[in-house]
């Protein structure tokens, strides 16, 4: 046994794929002890907010300001209106509107912009233009105004009685707050989902949520498969022919048709996280129990059987103590593969809306599914698909992987 | 004295038949043996003639297609496991491979303990328990110190076929079913195997029923001799008779085919036709 557990341990392919499975583990164990917020809180009023630091306005503006007289400050601040492309696209309309094109410099902010403002009316009908480019030309006009400004913005309350705004305290340019001195700075890594949800977050959540399912699913198949696969193999007969007739049934079936049609049987309201487990579970044994009754069967035959028949030991007794420990590592390897395939099972139910009812719990099936309802694929929020698509890969190769390892580690023949 | 004693083990027209319709192979065709108490008879034949199957037929392991067994002039009734349990502490088996014989999770002490949990000894102290065992492996040459809290595949095929022989010292069979113990063996194991084979019938006065492709030891260890080909009985009698007075065709050309040391062995008188 030790000497088993230590040529796993050595196998590189075991040991990648239990290192990723570990990791993966140890940020859902982890993650929400540190972060202590609902995953499902609708923290963002808005969809699909990208990744990246979010700093409060409000407090910036109320915290001790620092002056910091950086010189490339202004031209940052240009550049982050007025990029390369933005630069192209004042230089084609003004082409377009009649300029000649070598008197255009986009390299120099001031002239191009001083041409831009001479020259740009939001009426002028240019022959070709979509609607659309035209309103994008308009926003970005308006983007502009002020851009080279020198002065600092004024904030201003108004007065309760009279209404007349007072000013109350004046941003400089070179006005710079230390990011710790501001009390609400929220990093969301992942930006935030289609109902505002801070993906990350939820994305740890539903990764333990899917292992959870993929390890009752996994359970259930696994022992069902063993249960009927030791049953057929050993006693053989009459009880071999059933159970061999409902498990050619089930091949027969596509698992996943019938999966669908008995997710969609139970109904939205009733579908828990637990309750598709289970019926993943039982739709997935079959080749489990296929695979065992033929070990047994090359087993039941074998000598060390014959003997301990002959020691008068019954059947459970040498199912259990003649039979099990030779077909462990089988059962173990096929538990794995269950495990992984019973989460690729509820992804591809909640991609079809067939999943677990959205109200309790995220699961990484949801997630995908949640994001292709609200087109996230097409407006290019790769934050909201990408890494619950990268998440359910990992989970699924690790597993292999260590399958993989295993089988080498038990089957001499692959042995490298 | 042979006449005297009865048939504890007769087999009556036993058939065997693996498979259906054009598929199926007679292993066994309405074979009749019987085996008298204490004496020690050989089955012989090649690898294919049944005498396995035969074996396993006796022991009640598998079923037979046709035919009755009768043990101890009754005939044999396994069709529940209680009465299978109780004709196991009659009748017990060597196999021919150690190797797969012994189940490797287990440790050598759980199969000697079996064997005294079905003597009925499951109640004796510890203390007892362990000196049964050590007189067991005592007796074929093996220190149960040694031994315990060991795998089966920590020792040799001759250790673990001996160690077999232990196992029946400690169950004291009627009967015993020997499937070539010695053909995994190296001679030298072999001539000490069967020496405690015999010394064990001596002390238990047990029945052995001695399954070998050997005619040469089959001649060596046994009273009575069964020859067997394609799942049939072609001779049978006492050793004496059947081996140096053969009758049949098929035992002159077993004989022939043993090789002799003293002698250039004749090869041309195998019929390769048959193989």
């Amino acid at each position: 046994m030790k000497h088993t557990l230590q040529q796993i341990f050595r196998s590189g392919k075991f040991v990648t794929g239990f290192s990723i499975f570990t990791a993966l583990l140890l940020i859902v164990i982890f993650y929400p002890l540190i972060v202590r917020d609902d995953p499902l809180a609708n923290i963002g009023q808005g969809t699909f907010f990208p990744p990246g630091v979010y700093v409060n306005v409000y407090d910036s503006i109320n915290a001790p300001p620092y002056i910091l007289n950086l010189s490339d400050a202004a031209a940052k601040r240009v550049a982050s209106k007025l990029g390369n492309q933005e630069r192209k696209d004042l230089k084609e309309w003004l082409v377009a509107a009649g300029i000649p094109e070598d008197e255009i410099d986009i390299t120099d902010t001031a002239k191009l912009l001083d041409l831009w403002e001479k020259n740009y009316d939001p009426t002028k009908n240019i022959p070709g233009m979509t609607l659309a480019r035209q309103r994008y030309f308009q926003r970005l006009n308006a983007s502009l105004q002020g851009i080279l400004s020198v002065e600092g913005i004024t904030i201003a309350n108004p007065n309760p009685q009279t209404g007349a705004l007072e000013a109350v305290k004046t941003v400089q340019q070179a006005d710079y707050v230390n990011i710790s001195q501001v009390p609400n700075v929220r990093v969301l890594a992942l930006g935030t989902d289609n109902f505002g949800r801070d993906v990350l977050t939820e994305l740890v959540k539903a990764t333990g949520v899917s292992l959870q399912i993929g390890i009752v699913a996994g359970i259930i198949a696994t022992l069902i498969g063993l249960i009927l696969g030791l049953l057929g193999g050993y006693v053989g007969g009459t009880v071999d022919d059933i159970i061999m007739f409902i498990t050619n049934l089930f091949i027969v079936i596509p698992s996943f048709v019938l999966l669908i049609l008995i997710s969609f049987s139970i109904g939205q309201e009733k579908r828990g996280a637990f309750t598709i487990a289970v019926v993943i579970g039982f739709t997935s044994w079959v080749w489990t129990a296929r695979a065992v009754r033929s070990q047994v069967i090359s087993l039941r035959v074998r000598d060390h059987v014959n003997l301990s028949k002959l020691s008068g030991h019954s059947i459970p007794h040498i199912i259990i103590n003649d039979i099990l420990p030779y077909i462990a590592s089988y059962v173990v390897m096929a538990l794995i593969l269950q495990i992984s395939s019973g989460i690729l099972a509820e992804a591809g139910l909640s991609i079809l809306g067939l999943g677990p009812r959205t109200t309790e719990v995220p699961t990484l099936g949801l997630m995908m599914n949640w994001a292709m309802i609200y087109q996230a694929q097409i407006l290019g929020k790769w934050w909201a698909y990408l890494p619950v698509l990268v998440t359910i890969a990992l989970i699924t190769f690790s597993m292999n992987l260590m399958n993989t390892g295993l089988d080498q580690v038990f089957n001499p023949a692959l042995r490298e | 004295m042979v006449e005297e004693n009865q048939a504890i083990l007769k087999g009556v027209g036993l058939t065997k038949v693996f498979g259906l319709g054009h598929r199926k192979t007679i292993a066994v065709d309405h074979v009749d043996v019987e085996f008298r108490e204490g004496e020690v008879s050989s089955i012989v034949g090649e690898s294919g003639s049944g005498k396995t199957t035969l074996a396993k037929m006796l022991l009640g392991l598998i079923n037979p297609t046709e035919g009755e067994i009768y043990f101890q002039g009754k005939r044999l009734d396994l069709r529940t496991y209680k009465k299978k349990k109780e004709y196991w502490t009659n009748i017990q088996a060597i196999f021919q491979d150690p190797y797969s014989s012994y189940n490797i999770f287990n440790k050598i002490d759980t199969l000697l303990l079996d064997c005294i949990r079905m003597r009925g000894g499951h109640r004796l102290p510890h203390a007892r328990k362990v000196e049964m065992m050590t007189e067991a492996c005592s007796f074929v040459n093996l220190k149960y110190e040694e031994l315990t809290n060991k795998y089966p595949f920590e020792l040799s095929g001759g250790q673990m076929q001996r160690l077999m022989i232990a196992r029946i010292f400690l169950l004291k069979p009627k009967i015993l079913v020997a499937d070539e113990p010695t053909s995994m063996i190296d001679a030298c194991s072999r001539a000490t195997i069967l020496d405690m084979l015999m010394k064990l019938r001596d002390e238990v006065g047990m029945t052995i029923i001695f399954i070998t492709h050997d005619i040469g030891l089959a001649y060596y260890v046994s009273d009575s001799v069964y020859i067997m080909a394609h799942g049939k009985i072609v001779e049978s009698g006492s050793a004496d008779d059947v081996i140096l007075h053969p009758k049949a065709e098929y035992t002159r050309r077993l004989i022939n085919d043993v090789p002799k040391i003293h002698e250039a062995w004749d090869l041309s008188t195998v019929d390769y036709s048959e193989i």
